[in-house]
This record gives C-alpha cells, structure tokens and sequence, in this order.
C-alpha cells in the first residue's frame, strides 16, 4: 500500500492527526522485545564479520567545545586507518564535525572515500531562529560536507507545533541541496534529523518524531545529540527502526537509522546489528542506512577485532586515545 | 515426657568463589571442581576460573591501579600492616585449613604469613630510598632516579597454600603495582579465605584479584594479554608451560620474573630481602633543571 503522504502537511491540524493516528507503542512490549533481540549470541566467523560491517558504520566523532584543527585531523587520520598496523582493517563510514572545523576534515580526508558530516542548526539545543539554522547549515555545506546532522526543535514538537518542526526540516533540507559550492559535491548534502529521543520522554513521541522527519525528507534519523542521556536505547532504537521499515512499506523510499551517544562496547554495536536485522530487515545492514555514532566503541571494535585476528587480549595501551 | 536429643546441627558451609575487583563472583564459566584435603577426604567445591574470569580480574586490576599506585607509599603499608592484623585475627581458621591442606606446624605458618606481610608493609616507604638515587650529575640539572610501579602484575602463585601466596602478593601490591593472582589449585581454600581478609582490611577492590583454577589454563592467558604489564612465574613448576609464558609475554615486552629453581635468594620461601619488591618496579630516571 504505497499512500500518498502530500497533503499530510498542509496544515498543523492535518499533520496532527496524522502524527496522533500512528499506532501506539507498548512500552513494555518494545522494552521486552529489545531485550530479548540483545540476548543472542554471535561468535567466531559471524562475529568477525560483524565487528568488520560495525566499523564500517561508524561515525567517528568529535563534538566538543575544545575541539582543535590538529584534534580533527588526527581524528580522521584514524578513520582511514583504524588500526595503523592491520591494513585489513576497513575504513569508517564518516567523521563529525562542527561545522567551522569541516573544512579541516575535508581536507584530511580528500580521496580517501570518508565522508565528512558536520553538526548544524545551533547544535546541541537547536534554539536558535531558522535564518540562524539555515546560515549554519549553509556554511557547513559550502565547506564541503557530505552529511548535515541536524537537530529537530523539541520545544516546538512538544508544545504540539509540528508544521514548525516539518518546516524547519524541509527548509534545512533545501539549504543543504541548494549551497553545493564545492567541486564534486554538487549534488549536496544527506540530511541527518536527529530526534534527540531522551527529551521526547515517549516511545510514541519517538515515533511521531520519526515519520515527521521521514515525510519532510531527512535522509537519516538519529536518536540522539550525545550530549543528553539516556541516548541511544536499544527500544528507541528498535522503535524508530520499525519507523524506517514502515515508511518504505508505505512510500518506496529507505531512510536510514542512526544510533548515536551511549554505544561503547562491542557487545552493544553487535546487539544493534542484531536489531537492525530482525526489525527493519538486512536491507539496512549498510553504510548508507546504518550508522553507529560513536568513537569510544571503535577502540573497543579494534581490541576484539585484534584479539580475534591474534588469539591473545588487546589492551588499550596500543591504540590511539580520543 | 522424656527430653528428646536435639538434631546433629548441620554446619553452614562456605562457598568459595573467586575474588574479583572487590567483590566475590562466581566463574563466568560456572565451573567448579572438588577440593580433597591431603588425606583424600572432600573439603569444598571451589570455582575453576576461565579465560574470561582472567580477562575480568585484568579490566579489574586495571582499574585500580591509578589510585593504588596514586596512593602514598605510607597509606599503602598502613594497608598492608591492616591485612597482617586481619589475617592475625583468623589465625585458628588459618591453621585449620592449613592443617587440612597437610602444612606441616599450621599455626608457625600462619604466623610467619603475618610476619611477612609486616615485612613488606615497613618496606613501603622505604625502598624508594633504596632503589632509587639522586645522580650527581654537571651542569645545572638535579637528577634523580625513582622507582615507580611496573602495572598489573600476573602472579601465579607457589603450592603453599598461605605463606607462598603472600609472599609473593606482598611485594607486588606494597610498591603500588596492581595484580592477578593464580591460586595453589591444590590447596585454593587458604587463598580464598585470603581474599576475605583483603574484603575487610581496607584494601580497594581490584588491587589483588584472586583466582583458583587450573594455572596450566589460566597462565597463558595472563601472559599473552597486552595489558598486563607484568608476569610472575614463581609458582610454575612446569618447565614447558614455563617457557610458553615467556614466550607469550616478551609480545609486549613485560617484565618477567621466573626464579631459577637453584637460587635460594629468589625463592620466595628464603628470607624476604628486597629482590621481590625491585623485581616490579620500574626505575625513571628525570633531569630538572636547577635555578641559575
């Protein structure tokens, strides 16, 4: 049943009952659910395999107040290279950056085939005026980002203005095709609408919050900043998953998922892969539609990925602190 | 109505786990085995720890290790003199199961486990006296040389069930390293009551990590793992298993310590000199510039 989605949001008041006509989420249900998904066990070859494809999908990420020029490039030295000394290991799929610093990236980063995201539209809180969000935006793009991470008003979703949100995404949206100035980056930029899930205090919030990015046009829905907890909660995750799944059901179009503040561990990259799989499908098990955003989980990645290649137990003295 | 014989009570018996990061888990594997004492009599089941469980104790270690080797070498023999009181204080349990374990004069054991223990404690702010120096050097530089603890420490402990177990923890803890520990398999109850007397005596979880099982296990894994700093071969008689653990080691250079079996003045059971406690520490020599 493809629908069309057009007149969904001609006005607050159609975009309201369509958003509070979604199915309810049974909190208890997806609590269970995701838990149970995280009890499976994945060894050996599968987990080889799967600490390989989590590497691919993460986001190598700085999002810091004293972030420096030399800080992003070690950085992306490090996301061509995980591990200096094993060639073998796969690069990542993105860093992120604030915006002033995308231009560093970018160059660090020219060829290697990672892509650079940047943060925008007055990132972390997104309280800021639209002119504000889109001039942000614009000067991330025009740096040559390949990603925009933006963040949704969660004042206005809450306050039950949701044309405001849908407006916002789509003008974003607009900015970051529009600006293209650098070359081969004509096409623009993917967007990225993070949710941050730990202010919209419900599951059915969450899933509101993700079809209305998904119909404004993100090309990515992402749990959280990082910088408010809880952050990416395997339920939160599953339920947006289930989102993503929907909406190709209803419209063709994949929309990617991205997890982001929280995952440390391999365990917890693992058990997302698991989720991805059995909720949305292996369709998702990609780069371009999963992503995982986080940087202390990539040590851990590298220890067990490590271990596995030598049979004895990594330790974080040899790989590179961030 | 005649008075009935109150039941035999039964006795509440202990179950011994191993002794991680402060706190007493079961193995990961769920694994135990029978421990008999020297007769052949059933004494207690006793946890056969895994590779996991010595991955455990290492992140554990690990952990602790800043604010031990953080810690004033004073405040670290306090600690220890508490653990020589504490163990003092069990010495009628300590000599039963030491007895059960067919040590011969239990009780001169034990005691001589307390008078190593306040042995070492006296040396905690000392030997940075001893090992250490200031170089007369030209130029107008102080330059001086100080002993710092090596890391974690992987220790597989002698066959004696108390007075080899302390003699060699005693030194690796009391210079502010951190360790691992590989019980007597044999005799792991002594070790675990140990672990009791560390709970209650001050000490911060994951300082000693205890753990009983089979060393031939258990020991290649302390010495292939990269984030221990350091490996203690005096408890393994096993010349090949022996030899595999310093091979594994030199992988990230760790220091290595394996008495040969005919130098008394390395075996842990002669006079306690300073051998044991130099053997883990690291000399860092700084050069600081003097007012001109």
């Amino acid at each position: 049943m493809t629908t069309s989605f057009a007149d969904v949001a001609s006005s607050n008041v159609a975009l309201r009952t369509f958003l509070h006509g979604l199915p309810g989420v049974d909190r208890v249900g997806a609590d269970q659910r995701a838990a149970m998904l995280g009890t499976r066990s994945v060894k050996t070859t599968a987990k080889a395999e799967a600490i390989d494809l989590a590497i691919r999908m993460v986001d190598l990420t700085t999002l810091e107040g004293a972030d420096t020029p030399g800080k992003v490039r070690a950085m992306c030295a490090k996301a061509v290279h995980p591990d200096p000394a094993d060639p073998a290991v796969p690069k990542v799929a993105a860093v992120c950056v604030y915006p002033d610093l995308v231009a560093q990236a970018v160059g660090a980063l020219a060829g290697s085939g990672v892509k650079v995201a940047s943060v925008a539209t007055a990132f972390p809180s997104g309280r800021s005026s639209l002119d504000v969000k889109v001039a942000d935006t614009r000067l991330a793009v025009e740096a040559g980002a390949d990603e925009i991470d933006m963040v949704i008003d969660r004042g206005a979703f809450l306050s039950g203005d949701y044309v405001k949100v849908f407006e916002e995404i789509t003008a974003i949206k607009e900015a970051c095709g529009r600006a293209g100035g650098a070359p081969g980056k004509e096409h623009g930029a993917h967007l990225k609408v993070i949710l941050e899930t730990g202010e919209l205090a419900t599951y059915d919030n969450v899933r509101r919050a993700s079809w209305l990015a998904m119909l404004a046009g993100g090309d990515f829905i992402k749990t959280s900043t990082g910088k408010v907890q809880p952050a990416a909660t395997f339920p939160v995750t599953m339920v947006m998953l289930e989102a993503v799944r929907d909406f190709l059901a209803a419209t063709g179009r994949a929309v990617g998922v991205k997890p982001a503040g929280g995952i440390r561990t391999t365990k917890d990259a693992i058990k997302m892969l698991v989720l991805v799989n059995e909720v949305a499908g292996d369709g998702w098990l990609t780069p371009d539609l999963f992503r995982l955003g986080a940087s202390s989980v990539l040590n851990d990645l590298l220890m067990q990925r490590q271990k596995m290649a030598t049979g004895r137990y990594a330790g974080p003295d040899y790989f590179t602190l961030d | 109505m005649s008075r009935t014989e109150s039941p035999a009570r039964l006795a509440v018996r202990k179950t011994y786990k191993l002794y991680i990061g402060g706190a007493f888990p079961r193995s990961e594997s769920g694994r135990s085995y029978a421990v008999t004492s020297s007769k052949g009599e059933f004494l207690a089941n006793a946890s056969r720890a895994s590779r996991k469980d010595a991955r455990d104790a290492v992140a554990a270690a690990r952990k602790a290790f800043g604010g031990w080797s953080g810690a004033t070498p004073y405040n670290r023999g306090q600690i220890l003199y508490r653990i020589a009181e504490m163990l003092e204080g069990r010495r009628a349990q300590f000599a039963a199961e030491l007895a059960d374990a067919g040590t011969k004069r239990p009780g001169d054991v034990v005691d001589a486990a307390v008078d190593r223990l306040v042995w070492y404690a006296g040396w905690s702010d000392k030997i940075a006296a001893v090992a250490g120096s200031a170089n007369p050097v030209a130029g107008p530089y102080f330059n001086i040389s100080s002993p710092e603890p090596t890391g974690v420490v992987a220790v597989v402990a002698p066959d004696d069930p108390l007075l080899g177990l302390v003699s060699v923890v005693a030194p690796v803890i009391v210079t502010g390293n951190t360790c691992v520990v590989v019980a007597s398999e044999r005799a792991p109850l002594p070790a675990v009551t140990l672990a009791e007397v560390l709970a209650t005596s001050d000490l911060p979880g994951g300082v000693v990590n205890i753990l009983t099982g089979s060393a031939k296990e258990i020991a290649p894994w302390l010495a292939g793992h990269m984030d221990v700093n350091a490996l203690d071969l005096t408890g393994v008689s096993d010349p090949g298993l022996a030899v595999a653990c310093e091979e594994a080691a030199a992988e990230n250079l760790k220091r290595v310590l394996r008495p040969a079996p005919a130098d008394r003045a390395d075996d842990w059971a002669a006079d306690p000199g300073t051998r044991r406690l130099t053997a883990f520490l690291e000399t860092k020599t700084v050069w600081h510039p003097t007012g001109i």
